[in-house]
C-alpha cells in the first residue's frame, strides 16, 4: 500500500518535472550543456580508441611496453592526475561553502598537478622522440605503435592544456567573485573528465 | 522567477536597439541566425545543383567529353558533399532548428545565443574553404563523398586527391564543430526551456524531429571529427591509420604501411548512417505537423510517431554495416546488418500508414506546403522499397555501387527532406518574414519538380538492374550499357525540367520576401505556439512567456466554435469554444 503511493508520488513528480517551464532535472543550462558536451567528447576519443585496437589488432606483432617506456613514471602521471581531481572536488566543496579563498587554493593546487601532468607527458615524449619514434615509424616495429601512441596522447594532452586555461580562468573568477559555485561545478566536470579518459588511454596504450 | 527557464526568458527579454553589425551579421537572435543560416544553405544549394545539372549535361552524350574523366568526378564528389553537408544537414537543422526551437517551445531564445552565433560563425569559414578547394591547382576533392581511404589518404592516388581533399577534410571537420554547438543548444533548449505546461508529450512532432536528430549528431559527429583527424594526419604528417603495408600508387609502394582502409568505412558509416537519418528525422516532423494542418484532423497515433522516431533513432547505430556488404565482411556479420536494417523498415511503415490515416477523410486544404509535404510521403515510400531490395545482402552484391542505390537514396533521403525543406519553407515562411508567399507559382513549381523528380530518378533503377556503375564517366561506350542511353538522354532532359523548377522557387522566395502580401499572425490556422507570435516575433519572441494548455493537435475538436484550438487555450469548458493567443 505504502508502496504504491510512493509510486503514484513518484509519477506525479516525473510528470512536474517534465510538464515544462522549468528543467526537469533541475540543472542550469550549462551544467547540461556540459554533460552533454562530454557524451560527445567521448565518443571522439572512443573512435581514436577503436582506431588503435583495429590497427593493433590487425598488426603482425606490438611491441612490448615494458621494454620501451617507463611504466613507473606513467603510473606516477597517473596518480597525479587522480589526485588533482581530489582537489577539484574539494575546491568546488569550498566554494559551495563559500570560502573563497580556499577555493582558489585547491584550484591552484589543481592547476599545478595538471601542468606537473603535461611537463611529465612532455618529458615522455621527448624521450620516446629521442629513442627514434617519429609519426612515420618507429625502431621496434608496426608504425601503428608510435602514430597512434603521439594522436592519442597528444589529443588528451590538448585537452589537459585547455583545462589548464579554464581552470586558471576560473580561479581568476572565483577570486574576484564573479564566479558561483556552481560554474565552477560545471569546470569540474571537466576536469574529472579529463582524468577519467586518460585511465582509458593509459589502459589501452600502456597496460594492456 | 526561480526556474531556469523563467530566469532565461527574463534575461532575454531586454533588447535595446541594436546596430547594424549586431543587428543583421554578428546577431544572437535565433530568428536572424536561423535565416543567415537559410541563405547561406540555399546558396550552397545552387552550388550543388549547378554540379549535378552538369554532370547530366555530362551523361547525355559522353562521347563529347563536356567534362574530362577527373573533373567529371570531382563535381559528383562536391554535389554530394555539398548537398549532403552543406545543404540538407545545415539547413535542417541551422535553419529551421534554429528559427523553430524556441518559437515552438514558448521560449525567448536559446540556452545560449552566443554559442548559436558561434556555430554559424564556425559554419560559414567552413564554407569558405569549400569553396576555396575549387580554386586550388588539382582542382577540388574528387574521390566521393564518402572519401574511401586510400584514395583519400595518400595525396598521390588520384587525380582528385589533392590540397582539394585536405581543404574537404578540413571544412568537414571545421562544420562537425559547428554542428556540436549548434546540437547542444538544441537539446539543452529543448530539455530545460520549455514553457509553463508545454510537457514533452505535449512536443509538436517537428521539435520531436529535430530533438533526436540533435541528439543522433551529438553522438555520431564526433566519430566522423577523429576519422577526419586520422585522415588530416595520414595526408599531411605521414601516419598510416588508413594506408595499408605495400599499397602501389603509380608503380610505386607508398612509403606508409600497417594500416587498415576498411576502418575509414567503418568510422565513417558508423557517422554515415546515423548521418541520413539525421536528414530524414527533421523533415518527419515538418511534414506531420504540415500535414496536421492542413488535414483540420489531429495527427495520427501521435504517441506511436513520436516512439518510431525515437526507434529509427536508436536503430541508425545498429546498421552501419549495410554499406560495407561488398566490403568482405564475414556472411553472419553480413545477415545481421541485414536484418538490423530490415527492422528499421516497421518504425518507417507506421509513420508512413499514420500520414495516411491523417490525410484519411480529412477535408483538405490543398496548399502548396500540404502538397509538398504529401509529395514527401510518396518519395519516402518509393525510395523505402527500394531499401529493402538493398538492405537484403544477396541482393546488395549485385546492385551495390549502381544507379540502382543513386535512385534509392536520392528518392528516400535527398529528393524527401528536399520536400519537406519546401513544405517547411512554404509554412512558416510567414512567420520568418512576416509576409505570404505566391501559392500559384509554389503549385507550379510544386508539379514540375514532383514531376522532374520522378522523371530523373525512377528511371535510374532500371540504369541500376542493367548493372550501370555509379561513377561511371562513359556508359555509352559499353556494349551492355548502349541500349539503355537513350533513358540516360531522358535523365537529362528531366533534371534540366527539376532544376528550371528551382528558379520559381528562387525568384517566389525572393520577390515574397520583399513585395509578398503582409501575413497575419496565424495565416494558416495552425495550433502550435510559434503563430501565437507576432510575424515576424520581435526579438525575445513574447513580450510575457505563452501558458501551454493542451496538445498542439486539437483540430476539429467537436462543440469548439472554430476547427483549430491553439495550445496556449485554457483546458475549461468554458473556454474551449473561445479563443486564445492565435486571434488578431
Amino acid at each position: 500500500m505504502t508502496t504504491g503511493a510512493a509510486d503514484a508520488r513518484e509519477r506525479g513528480d516525473l510528470t512536474a518535472r517534465w510538464s515544462g517551464g522549468r528543467s526537469p532535472w533541475d540543472l542550469s543550462w550549462g551544467k547540461l550543456m556540459m554533460w552533454l558536451f562530454l557524451i560527445s567528447d567521448a565518443m571522439t576519443f572512443a573512435a581514436l580508441l577503436v582506431g588503435l585496437w583495429v590497427a593493433r589488432l590487425g598488426s603482425p606483432a606490438w611491441p612490448n611496453r615494458l621494454e620501451i617506456m617507463n611504466l613507473q613514471f606513467v603510473a606516477a602521471m597517473t596518480v597525479i592526475l587522480i589526485c588533482s581531481s581530489t582537489t577539484m572536488a574539494l575546491a568546488v566543496y569550498a566554494a559551495r561553502q563559500g570560502a573563497r579563498r580556499q577555493a582558489v587554493w585547491f584550484l591552484t593546487a589543481t592547476i599545478a598537478a595538471g601542468c606537473l601532468f603535461a611537463g611529465m607527458q612532455a618529458t615522455e615524449w621527448s624521450h620516446f622522440i629521442r629513442e627514434g619514434a617519429r609519426l612515420t615509424g618507429n625502431p621496434w616495429g608496426v608504425p601503428a605503435f608510435s602514430f597512434t601512441f603521439f594522436v592519442i596522447t597528444g589529443l588528451h594532452g590538448a585537452h589537459v592544456l585547455g583545462g589548464i586555461v579554464y581552470l586558471w580562468i576560473m580561479a581568476d573568477r572565483i577570486a574576484r567573485g564573479l564566479s558561483s559555485a556552481e560554474g565552477l561545478e560545471i569546470a569540474g566536470l571537466y576536469w574529472g573528465f579529463v582524468d577519467l579518459v586518460w585511465v582509458f588511454i593509459w589502459s589501452s596504450i600502456y597496460l594492456l | 522567477m526561480d526556474t531556469p527557464a523563467a530566469a532565461a526568458h527574463e534575461a532575454h527579454a531586454a533588447h535595446p536597439r541594436e546596430s547594424f553589425i549586431r543587428h543583421y551579421i554578428f546577431s544572437l537572435d535565433h530568428k536572424t541566425i536561423g535565416k543567415q543560416y537559410y541563405f547561406v544553405t540555399l546558396f550552397m544549394a545552387i552550388v550543388g545543383g549547378s554540379l549535378a545539372m552538369l554532370m547530366r549535361a555530362h551523361l547525355a552524350s559522353p562521347e563529347r567529353g563536356i567534362l574530362d574523366p577527373g573533373t567529371y568526378l570531382q563535381a559528383a564528389t562536391m554535389h554530394g558533399t555539398v548537398m549532403i553537408f552543406f545543404f540538407l544537414t545545415t539547413i535542417l537543422t541551422g535553419a529551421f532548428g534554429n528559427v523553430l526551437i524556441p518559437l515552438m517551445i514558448g521560449a525567448g531564445d536559446m540556452a545560449f545565443p552566443f554559442l548559436n552565433m558561434l556555430s554559424f560563425w564556425t559554419f560559414f569559414p567552413s564554407v569558405l574553404i569549400l569553396l576555396a578547394s575549387f580554386f586550388v591547382p588539382g582542382g577540388p576533392a574528387g574521390n566521393g563523398w564518402t572519401s574511401y581511404a586510400p584514395l583519400s589518404a595518400v595525396p598521390q592516388a588520384s587525380p582528385g586527391s589533392g590540397l582539394g581533399q585536405t581543404l574537404w577534410a578540413v571544412a568537414i571537420l571545421i562544420l562537425m564543430i559547428s554542428s556540436l554547438f549548434g546540437s547542444l543548444n538544441f537539446l539543452t533548449t529543448i530539455i530545460n526551456m520549455r514553457a509553463r505546461g508545454l510537457s514533452m508529450g505535449r512536443l509538436p512532432l517537428t521539435i520531436w524531429g529535430i530533438f533526436i536528430t540533435a541528439i543522433l549528431a551529438l553522438l555520431s559527429f564526433p566519430v566522423l571529427m577523429a576519422a577526419l583527424t586520422m585522415l588530416l594526419f595520414d595526408r599531411t604528417a605521414g601516419t598510416s591509420f588508413f594506408i595499408p603495408s605495400g599499397l602501389l600508387v603509380g608503380g610505386q609502394i607508398v612509403p606508409h604501411n600497417g594500416g587498415e582502409a576498411l576502418l575509414w568505412q567503418h568510422l565513417f558509416w558508423f557517422f554515415g548512417h546515423p548521418e541520413v537519418y539525421i536528414l530524414i528525422l527533421g523533415p518527419m516532423g515538418i511534414v506531420s505537423d504540415v500535414i496536421s494542418t492542413f488535414s483540420r484532423k489531429p495527427i495520427f497515433g501521435y504517441t506511436a510517431m513520436v516512439l518510431s522516431l525515437a526507434a529509427i533513432g536508436f536503430l541508425s547505430f545498429l546498421v552501419w554495416g549495410h554499406h560495407m556488404f561488398v566490403s568482405g565482411m564475414n556472411p553472419v556479420l553480413g545477415a545481421t546488418f541485414t536484418i538490423s536494417t530490415m527492422i528499421i523498415a516497421i518504425p518507417s511503415a507506421i509513420k508512413t500508414f499514420n500520414w495516411l490515416t491523417t490525410l484519411w477523410q480529412a477535408r483538405i486544404q490543398f496548399t502548396t506546403a500540404l502538397l509538398f509535404a504529401v509529395g514527401f510521403v510518396s518519395l519516402f515510400v518509393t525510395g523505402g522499397l527500394s531499401g529493402i531490395f538493398l538492405a537484403a545482402s544477396p541482393v546488395d552484391l549485385y546492385f551495390h555501387d549502381t544507379y540502382f542505390v543513386v535512385a534509392h537514396f536520392h528518392f528516400v533521403m535527398a529528393a524527401a527532406a528536399l520536400f519537406a525543406i519546401f513544405a517547411g519553407t512554404y509554412y512558416w515562411f510567414p512567420k520568418m518574414f512576416g509576409r505570404m508567399m505566391n501559392e500559384p507559382l509554389g503549385k507550379i513549381h510544386f508539379v514540375l519538380t514532383f514531376l522532374g523528380i520522378y522523371g530523373t530518378f525512377y528511371p535510374m533503377h532500371f540504369l541500376g538492374t542493367h548493372g550501370m556503375s555509379r561513377r561511371l564517366y562513359t556508359p555509352s561506350t559499353y556494349p551492355f550499357l548502349a541500349s539503355v542511353q537513350p533513358l540516360d538522354i531522358f535523365i537529362s532532359g528531366a533534371a534540366f525540367v527539376l532544376g528550371a523548377a528551382q528558379l520559381i522557387f528562387i525568384f517566389n522566395f525572393f520577390s515574397s520576401m520583399l513585395r509578398g502580401p503582409r501575413a497575419e499572425r496565424n495565416p494558416w490556422h495552425a495550433n502550435t505556439l510559434e503563430w501565437t507570435a507576432d510575424s515576424p516575433p520581435p526579438h525575445g519572441n513574447w513580450p510575457e512567456p505563452p501558458v501551454v494548455y493542451r496538445w498542439p493537435y486539437d483540430y476539429s475538436v467537436p462543440g469548439a466554435a472554430e476547427d483549430y484550438l491553439p495550445q496556449t487555450v485554457p483546458a475549461a469548458p468554458a473556454y474551449a469554444s473561445g479563443h486564445g493567443g492565435g486571434e488578431q
